[in-house]
């Protein structure tokens, strides 16, 4: 069987893309396209929809529909197309500034209204395009370029919050794991209600920068290492969780999603 | 066929006018004293086959309106003074995209969480210049129940014929009075859609403007594929901060309200054949304006008064026009600035005698307030 190359999903004369060397949103991009083909979807059928940031200039290296929207506010955007055209595919791409930092509140809401998205979240632990600022994820301890001494505050673990919000799919995994990244993706594609996929990624340029990983393979190295299933992290002493995180499916289930209970809703209104 | 008329408030005439309107979609974050229009359509929408969702604040729901006008929906989303300002951002958005939509700003008395249940007409340049960035925007004012559904309307023909948000600015009087109304028949009203695009899908550009300075907007979904963004972007819709395109992209946006400026700023006026006297008045001080010139004319005082419907782009010609005839022009208003006054002196300039007329003490302006400044 040929492999699916998600091309026709690319708009021509975009490469080479403006991610730095080193970094995972270029794979998440292949991993995404490659997942639309294998799925067959249109191009017309699918709206890709983004914030601010390095992810968020996913959109204009696509054919799909697009909205580029403002930082933080995608998921918002996303599920005003969703709420009232249920039959499009809407897939919302943000970084961890744009997830859980500045739009942290639409996050939590459309994890509980559970609104059938799938959200692809490339956490690289900081604000890249603006210089490698502290974001909601930056881990205690670290440095940043707003955090020369050490980040005093402590990070949010994005996929925990979508699991407790509501969210009926989350799994989290890195770009050094290209086959599950995209196998996650897809799993994220069909299933029904609001489905989250964590790529915890490297940012060579800023992140580890500061963080002694300079070096790209440096990094991708330290994703490989770190990323552990939820038996091995389980295993691991108090100390060390730190510098761990699991990797895998989290959550998956099956509540209804907001359109099919605002059908219900909908006939209820009618006969009241 | 005769309609019924029923004792209505004009919060309730605006939700009733964007489902006659066409509109199927409404989210939005509960504010006083917007709140009537939100609890209305939570009941409509779901009946009449739209969707009602109630977002998790201002920011989200003029986002989730955008995204449904691009799904298809006419949508819209209601508000007051401290939600207004959270939707800027998104607001320019929908400008940027030309992105047609609704946005009704219940104004309210104060600057901050102020007076949340008393009147004010402070947002007027908010409402103008709320947003960073070159842009435009129409506004538009009703004074009455009648006229919260008529121009609910209208504010939807408008968003759909020169994709643009528009915002309905209405205050806390207007929106809570409640007077006799019968809402026309269904095709009594002209309803306006979009412009579909015409050319074949694969030479379809969302941001390709005809001649008359619009241009054709799809819907997602359809055959015709599409990217809107909220950076600066050519025709195709794509990321482009060439110099050459971005003075291309702000003279679209703002050129087109130059095109159709005559057909946009709408003004009625009572009395001003014989006037000597202009009161200017908007909103809520229409009704207090009118009583007020016409007592004035019991004592010998000629007044006449012109209702700013559309307040933005500014009815400078309709202005200029009639206080060409006058002695003295006043401008009454619930604000502390004159906000509209300001723009009134701007177009007559230092020949004619301009007074203002403010109360922002979150009390209405009544026509004794009026005679007594006259």
């Amino acid at each position: 069987m040929l492999q699916e190359t998600g091309r026709k999903y690319l708009r021509s004369g975009v490469l080479p893309h403006m991610w730095c060397s080193g970094c995972g949103i270029g794979i998440m991009m292949g991993a995404l396209l490659r997942s639309f083909e294998e799925l067959e979807y249109k191009n017309k059928d699918i709206v890709v929809v983004t914030g601010i940031g390095c992810t968020g200039k996913l959109d204009d290296y696509v054919t799909t529909n697009a909205l580029h929207g403002t930082h933080g506010r995608a998921l918002a955007f996303a599920t005003g197309i969703k709420a009232f055209k249920p039959d499009l595919k809407v897939v919302v791409l943000m970084g961890d500034g744009d997830c859980v930092t500045i739009g942290g509140n639409h996050f939590i809401h459309a994890a509980r209204r559970n609104i059938d998205l799938t959200a692809i979240v490339v956490n690289n632990f900081n604000f890249g395009m603006t210089g490698g600022q502290a974001s909601g994820t930056t881990s205690g301890g670290k440095i940043t370029s707003t955090t020369l001494y050490g980040n005093p505050e402590n990070d949010i673990d994005i996929s925990a919050l979508a699991c407790v919000a509501g969210a009926n799919y989350v799994a989290r995994i890195t770009p050094y794991h290209g086959w599950e990244l995209k196998q996650y993706i897809k799993e994220g594609l069909m299933k029904k209600g609001f489905s989250l996929i964590e790529m915890i990624s490297p940012c060579p340029t800023n992140y580890g920068k500061y963080n002694k990983m300079e070096n790209p393979l440096q990094m991708l190295r330290w994703l490989k290492e770190k990323g552990v299933s939820s038996e091995d992290y389980a295993r691991l002493g108090e100390s060390e969780k730190d510098e761990y995180f699991v990797i895998g499916k989290l959550c998956d289930r099956d509540i209804p999603d907001f359109n099919t209970r605002y059908e219900e809703i909908r006939v209820r209104a009618l006969s009241s | 066929m005769k309609q019924e008329v029923r004792l209505i408030q004009g919060n309730e005439a605006i939700a009733e006018g964007a489902i006659y309107a066409g509109s199927r979609f409404y989210a939005g974050y509960p504010i006083t004293p917007s709140s009537e229009i939100m609890s209305e359509c939570a009941k409509i929408m779901p009946k009449v086959g739209g969707i009602f969702i109630q977002m998790e604040d201002e920011i989200g729901s003029i986002a989730a309106v955008v995204g449904a006008a691009l799904a298809g929906a006419k949508a819209f989303t209601a508000t007051s003074g401290p939600g207004f300002s959270l939707m800027q951002e998104n607001l320019g958005v929908a400008i940027a995209g030309e992105v047609p939509c609704v946005v009704v700003d219940v104004q309210r008395c104060g600057p901050s969480s102020g007076a949340a249940t008393k009147p004010g007409q402070a947002d007027v340049m908010q409402i103008r210049w709320g947003r960073h960035g070159d842009q435009s925007i129409i506004a538009l004012c009703p004074s009455t129940v009648a006229e919260c559904f008529l121009l609910t309307i209208q504010a939807f023909n408008f968003a759909e014929k020169f994709r643009t948000p528009v915002i309905l600015a209405t205050d806390e009087v207007v929106a809570h009075e409640r007077q006799n109304f019968a809402i026309p028949a269904p095709g009594d009203i002209p309803v306006v859609n979009r412009k579909p695009p015409t050319v074949s899908p694969e030479k379809y550009r969302p941001f390709d403007a005809e001649e008359d300075g619009i241009a054709p907007l799809a819907v997602y979904g359809s055959e015709y594929v599409f990217h809107i963004s909220s950076s600066m972007s050519g025709p195709d819709g794509v990321t482009n901060s060439k110099p050459d395109n971005i003075q291309w992209k702000v003279d679209q946006l703002n050129r087109k309200f130059e095109i159709h400026r005559n057909e946009i700023v709408l003004t009625k006026s009572y009395d001003t054949d014989d006037m000597d006297v202009l009161l200017i008045a908007y909103g809520a001080t229409t009704g207090a304006s009118r009583a007020a010139a016409l007592e004035a004319r019991k004592n010998g005082i000629k007044a006449g008064v012109l209702q700013l419907v559309t307040i933005w782009p500014f009815p400078d010609k309709e202005v200029e026009m009639l206080a060409k005839r006058v002695k003295s022009v006043m401008v009454v208003e619930m604000n502390y600035a004159g906000q509209v006054a300001g723009e009134v002196q701007k177009v007559i300039g230092s020949h004619v005698e301009l007074k203002r007329f403010n109360k922002y003490n979150g009390q209405n302006i009544s026509p004794r307030d009026i005679l007594a400044a006259l």
